[in-house]
């Protein structure tokens, strides 16, 4: 048990690692840092302050070290644009996206799940056909595209909601739906093949055959082992909270993260993209960790001895 | 297994029995607007009425069914339908050449962990594990921002899309097939690592492959007209799918078949290779879900 959640931290930790090595070598390739995060116009002293602050002076493996050293300290460069601290100015953002996107994920799985079980409970059926529809659908129209099928709908043809912006509750509904609805086709579309592996694994023959109640079967042999992969991608859109509204942001002209990270990326504010790309994987890194927690949990079987590694 | 039966049955004759069996209409129209598609992507040039960038200013925003203009113009008097032909043909080049390199990037991994194992097989497993654990469209937002936007550069970001898939699959195919007796029989002979993975053991896993590129496709073309929506993908004067939507939405109130005639073709198209692709997992690929 011990060594199961010690592998998993471990993992975990070699992952951020990664993320920052990653950002490291792409600042490193794309030409000189000082003058891609500090902008075109920074005075040579600046330029100069800030080499040194860095280390970019020194050989290229202790400006690594030092890469690390400061972003583990919170320094994370200045935005070119606002001059304040990039990370300040992510963090403002942060509530904007989860006001979208917590609602969202509520959304999800609360329409998502019981659909997907039901579907796969009732395979064949008329509502089972009619979930892997909207499922299909909802995986293949892109968010903006149904963003602005709502937009011209409710807002522009019926005007019952305004088109983007911010203010009141009802700037809200049109982008939670669009993310809403999107990831609930998804989510109904795994969850129900989830189910219907489960529901052909010969325990559940079993079960049933001993004269135990189908429902009973469901909720006690099916349901939890379904759970199991279920976790995953739950724990995917957990960690997605607050960077998984990036197109929606701009379909809506929402002020969250996705929007500052469109427009840092269109203008170069390198050092905004930048800590967006840290914070998300430590945030992806941080879900999966309680996504392996649950799993120890739901299936005890990969926590003892067994370190799952095939997956 | 799966695999045990694939090995033992000659390949090439397993498929052409199963296409032949009935297929779904909604497949079958789904292939032809597959065609459609890329007939129109191979043909730009000669079916498109006009050149994508040809102003027509006295007809600007002309609404569809205009005489000259099938589909309308925009707000610079381009014909809407001429532009939504190159737009097919930037978008279905994008696509092809990311999922061509995703697939042989990530097969050629997969083969490589398999072939290794130990601790170049956990690392390239790590590597898969932080690209599926990643959402693309940040990594790729992050990608771009430091390096600029070109077209072979673009192409090339999309084609890390969902090779971490590939290289799982074939990793796993592959392990499995280096048991079996027929890669062992060449290797006996004297064939060389590369010949008994190119020649002997992809060609006994292509078909699973071959499905899962057709799911990675559609993905694929919304990742890229998400990128180009957000106006940071393909760029103009080339113009997609994606980039069409984004700049049309500034006209939705006046001139809503702008961005609406690209966001249709972008569904059905993702929406035909998806139901070519699910149906192509269910007969020849149970255990690719």
């Amino acid at each position: 048990m011990f060594r199961f959640f010690a592998i998993r931290i471990l993992r975990a930790a070699f992952t951020v690692a990664l993320v920052v090595t990653f950002a490291f070598l792409v600042l490193r390739l794309s030409g000189d840092p000082a003058r891609s995060i500090m902008g075109e116009d920074a005075s040579p002293e600046a330029m100069a302050a800030f080499r040194q602050e860095w280390g970019l002076d020194q050989p290229l493996f202790m400006q690594y070290l030092h890469y690390f050293a400061a972003i583990f300290h919170g320094e994370l460069g200045c935005s070119m644009r606002g001059g304040g601290a990039a990370l300040d100015l992510v963090l403002s953002r942060i509530p904007a996206t989860l006001m979208l996107t917590l609602p969202a994920l509520l959304i999800k799985l609360a329409v998502g799940i019981p659909a997907g079980v039901y579907a796969a409970l009732h395979r064949d059926s008329a509502i089972d056909r009619a979930v892997m529809v909207t499922a299909v659908a909802g995986y293949t129209v892109p968010s903006f595209v149904l963003g602005l099928v709502l937009v011209q709908l409710l807002a522009i043809w019926f005007a019952w909601l305004p088109t983007g912006g911010t203010g009141g509750l009802q700037h809200l509904i049109l982008p939670i739906l669009t993310l809403g609805i999107g990831g609930a086709a998804v989510l109904a579309r795994f969850v129900r093949s989830a189910m219907l592996e489960v529901l052909g694994q010969p325990y559940i023959r079993t079960a049933s055959a001993k004269g135990i109640p189908w429902a009973s079967v469901v909720r006690g042999h099916a349901l939890p082992n379904a759970a199991i992969p279920t976790v995953t991608i739950v724990g995917f859109m957990v960690g997605n909270l607050i960077a998984g509204s990036v197109v929606v942001e701009s379909v809506f002209s929402w002020p969250g993260v996705g929007n500052l990270l469109v427009v840092s990326v269109a203008a170069r504010d390198l050092a905004v993209v930048q800590c967006i790309l840290l914070l998300v994987a430590v945030a992806m890194v941080f879900s999966n960790l309680i996504v392996d927690f649950l799993y120890g949990v739901l299936d005890p079987r990969l926590s003892n001895g067994d370190t799952g590694g095939g997956h | 297994m799966n695999m045990v039966e694939k090995v033992i049955q000659p390949t090439i004759a397993k498929p052409r029995k199963i296409i032949a069996r009935r297929m779904p209409i909604s497949v079958y129209l789904g292939l032809l607007w597959i065609a459609i598609v890329v007939v129109v992507a191979v043909l730009a040039n000669q079916i498109a009425p006009y050149q994508h960038t040809a102003l027509d200013l006295s007809n600007r925003l002309a609404s569809p069914f205009h005489p000259k203009h099938l589909l309308g113009t925009d707000e610079l008097g381009r014909d809407v339908l001429s532009r939504l032909i190159f737009s097919v043909r930037i978008s279905v080049l994008v696509a092809l050449g990311a999922t061509m390199i995703s697939a042989s990037f990530g097969t050629a991994m997969g083969f490589a962990a398999a072939h290794f194992r130990g601790r170049i097989e956990q690392f390239i497993l790590m590597l898969a594990d932080f690209q599926a654990a990643m959402p693309f469209l940040i990594l790729s937002l992050s990608v771009l921002a430091f390096f600029g936007n070109a077209l072979p550069l673009f192409i090339g970001l999309m084609g890390l899309y969902g090779w971490e898939r590939y290289a799982r699959i074939a990793r796993g195919l592959a392990i499995s097939a280096s048991a079996q007796g027929y890669a062992g029989a060449v290797r006996q002979l004297g064939a060389s690592p590369s010949r008994v993975y190119l020649r002997h053991i992809l060609p006994n896993i292509s078909s699973t492959l071959i499905v899962s590129m057709t799911l990675t496709f559609p993905e694929i073309i919304l990742m890229e007209s998400s990128l180009s929506f957000l106006g940071l993908g393909v760029q103009p004067p080339m113009t997609s799918l994606g980039n069409m939507v984004g700049y049309g939405r500034e006209y939705m109130t006046r001139a809503p078949w702008i961005m609406f005639a690209p966001a249709a073709l972008i569904v059905t198209t993702t929406l035909s290779i998806s139901l070519l692709g699910d149906w192509l997992r269910d007969r020849l690929d149970k255990g690719l879900q």
